[in-house]
């Protein structure tokens, strides 16, 4: 038997789960918000095009607009400046293959639930590690913090103050070991961004967008039900829309697991 | 003075709009043209001084066609008075008895007038003014010679303003100074619940949280670039706004040189202009259903447009055109709602002194300025209105010359 013979036989077995790592997209979930001088980011917004009624009898349909960092979604190196002249650094040019890797979750809520604005550190994964093992090349490293049980309540999802924002996410010197000594494929989280809510304060400003895109990872964020999925084992399918040099794209992210 | 209304019989029908005699010769919407800025105005012969009405195509003394509109002192006699008791038309006849009276204006002619409750029987001083009714067309009222306590209170007066008192008010945002300055007035003036918009909860802004804190005030999650969000709270309060303010705006200060591509642009029109649709769209209908919903009915829709709708501010170029969009649509909407007796009140301030307007110089629309005006046109039962020094400048020098103005703007 083949060996996708025998994935989708243990698919349709039961054997193989799938979970669903996607926000849905509605207008009400939050976006990223920046200073109200600077250019942003459209919400997510739906418009119904018709529905069995005058406009189209028979059918029902809307147009949606958004950004292409809204709900949740990948970011491509180009977002980044520091990834801007990389190859293959869009959602049209990065090879497909790379949409597909096995998925190490680090599970922060402990901490996070204690302090919005935790930092992931070298020593913290290097703990993680002990237990669970080396991180492998080419993984996607996913950042539990339990964050997104908080998006049904759009202010503790944002969680602003007058400082700005209050979310979970890593320091520059975990960013820089995942990428130079665990050649990691990407970094996801579940808060609104792959970096930390006050990560514009840290050197250099957002660690992870700099470090990560500036050597070609990619980052996922607003991801969900990370809480469903064991340290290690699952494989994470995260495909960008084909948009002609796209800096990201909302997505479906789907998780393999094998039942238990 | 008004009680406050008995609730509701629901097992009555709630009564359908009508509307009084509407039809007006084109000389005649002279007198509009001016009621609306709240102007008392008749036609004066440029050739021989008379001041005439109603108005007609030739003056009455001479016979010149030169007659234009001029503000007029409002004083004068009461002659005599009647009350009808029969009428045919549906308007009047759901609304007798309904005192009428003779006047003779001090500046000439001898005109019928709707008489305020508190004028005494003939013969007694009173003060005239145009007013507009119920269809939007000017009407001669006569008014006390000296303001007295609850005037607006008169039944009869009441029917040519949008009086807030004991009305349910929507505000569509209440996160700006001058959203939050609105919610105050109208709460002072009377109204009886007032709901507050806000879009965006997790952003925080100052002086919100004391609006809670008020009585009369409901929040109510409100994103007016969000059909579905403006469809709900439609569906939910949309048959209980007897007056509904619309203040959301997004405002920029670019041009079309200054700032690379459309976005910024795209949102204040998505706010300014598709956020007044959306809003028309969904919460028309339900007002339009309650324009004679009794002493606290449907009444008002209130735009918080901007002095640059008239011509284009260059400094600000792109919010201005959306501005000049929005106002479009507000004459659809006046037309639309006019049917029911709900007016549509325009507000053109001038630069209000907010974030937006920073690097603007004095003098600037104070944010209770704005609010004052708006309570001041529904009490007064205008339909637009220019608040702050720049906008009645701004008004005068359009009116006179719309191309000097452009020019004038564009240096």
């Amino acid at each position: 038997m083949s060996v996708l013979n025998s994935f989708i036989g243990e698919l349709t077995a039961g054997k193989i789960r799938v979970v669903d790592l996607t926000q849905t997209l509605s207008p009400e979930f939050p976006q990223i918000s920046l200073p109200p001088e600077m250019g942003q980011a459209w919400p997510f917004r739906i418009e119904e095009v018709s529905r069995y009624d005058e406009r189209g009898p028979a059918w029902y349909w809307n147009n949606f607009s958004c950004g292409e960092h809204t709900g949740t979604h990948f970011d491509a190196p180009i977002h980044w400046v520091s990834g801007k002249d990389l190859p293959n650094n869009a959602t049209d040019s990065i090879p497909p293959q790379r949409f597909i890797g096995p998925a190490c979750v680090l599970d922060c809520s402990r901490e996070a639930a204690a302090d919005a604005d935790f930092l992931l550190t070298v020593k913290w994964i290097k703990g993680w590690e002990k237990k669970h093992g080396r991180i492998p090349p080419r993984a996607w490293v996913l950042m539990r913090t339990d964050w997104s049980k908080r998006s049904a309540d759009p202010v503790g999802y944002q969680n602003y103050d007058e400082t700005g924002q209050h979310t979970p996410g890593p320091d520059t010197d975990a960013v820089k070991f995942l990428v130079g000594e665990r050649d990691l494929l990407g970094f996801g989280t579940e808060s609104i961004g792959t970096d930390a809510g006050q990560a514009q304060h840290l050197r250099p400003p957002y660690p992870c967008h700099y470090y990560m895109h500036g050597a070609g990872r990619y980052g996922l964020q607003c991801l969900t039900n990370l809480d469903q999925l064991p340290p290690t084992g699952a494989v994470v399918v995260a495909a960008p829309l084909k948009i002609r040099n796209g800096s990201g794209s909302p997505l479906r992210v789907l998780a393999l697991m094998e039942s238990k | 003075m008004l009680e406050t209304p008995k609730r509701k019989n629901p097992v009555l029908r709630t009564r359908l709009p009508t509307l009084p005699p509407a039809a007006r010769s084109r000389v005649a919407l002279g007198l509009t043209a001016a009621a609306a800025l709240g102007r008392f105005e008749l036609q004066q012969c440029r050739d021989c001084g008379t001041v005439q009405y109603p108005p007609r195509e030739a003056c009455q003394q001479c016979l010149s066609v030169h007659l234009p509109w001029n503000p007029q002192p409002a004083e004068g006699e009461l002659l005599s008075s009647t009350v009808l008791h029969h009428s045919n038309d549906l308007f009047f006849r759901e609304r007798l008895p309904w005192r009428l009276g003779l006047v003779r204006l001090d500046c000439g002619p001898t005109v019928v007038a709707h008489l305020h409750g508190g004028v005494p029987p003939a013969p007694a001083r009173v003060r005239a003014a145009a007013r507009l009714d119920r269809a939007g067309q000017a009407v001669l009222v006569a008014l006390p010679e000296k303001e007295t306590s609850n005037m607006a209170d008169d039944r009869q007066l009441r029917e040519f303003t949008c009086d807030p008192k004991f009305r349910k008010v929507l505000v569509t945002d209440g996160k700006t100074v001058a959203g939050q300055a609105i919610v105050k007035a109208l709460a002072k003036a009377g109204a009886e619940l007032i709901w507050v918009g806000h879009a965006e909860p997790w952003k925080r802004s100052p002086g919100f949280d004391e609006l809670n804190k008020m009585s009369q005030v409901t929040l109510l999650p409100l994103d007016v670039t969000d059909s579905k969000n403006v469809r709900e709270v439609a569906a939910q309060i949309g048959g209980k706004v007897d007056i509904l303010v619309n203040n959301a705006e997004h405002h920029r200060a670019f041009g079309i040189g200054n700032r690379p591509g459309v976005e910024t642009a795209r949102a204040e029109m998505d706010v300014n202009y598709f956020g007044l649709l959306r809003l028309a769209q969904e919460f028309g209908p339900a007002m339009r259903l309650r324009g004679a919903d009794g002493l606290a009915s449907a009444v008002a829709w209130v735009n918080v447009l901007s002095i640059y709708a008239l011509a284009n501010f260059p400094p600000h170029g792109t919010f201005s055109a959306s501005k000049a969009a929005a106002h479009s649509l507000a004459q659809c909407l006046r037309a639309e709602m006019r049917p029911a007796g709900v007016r549509v009140v325009n507000v053109f301030p001038g630069p209000i002194d907010d974030e937006w307007n920073q690097l603007l110089p004095p003098p600037k629309v104070a944010a209770a300025g704005l609010a004052n005006a708006i309570v001041d046109a529904l009490r007064d039962g205008v339909e637009d209105v220019y608040p702050g020094d720049v906008a009645q400048e701004w008004l005068e020098r359009w009116r006179d010359n719309p191309k000097a103005l452009e020019r004038e703007l564009s240096l």
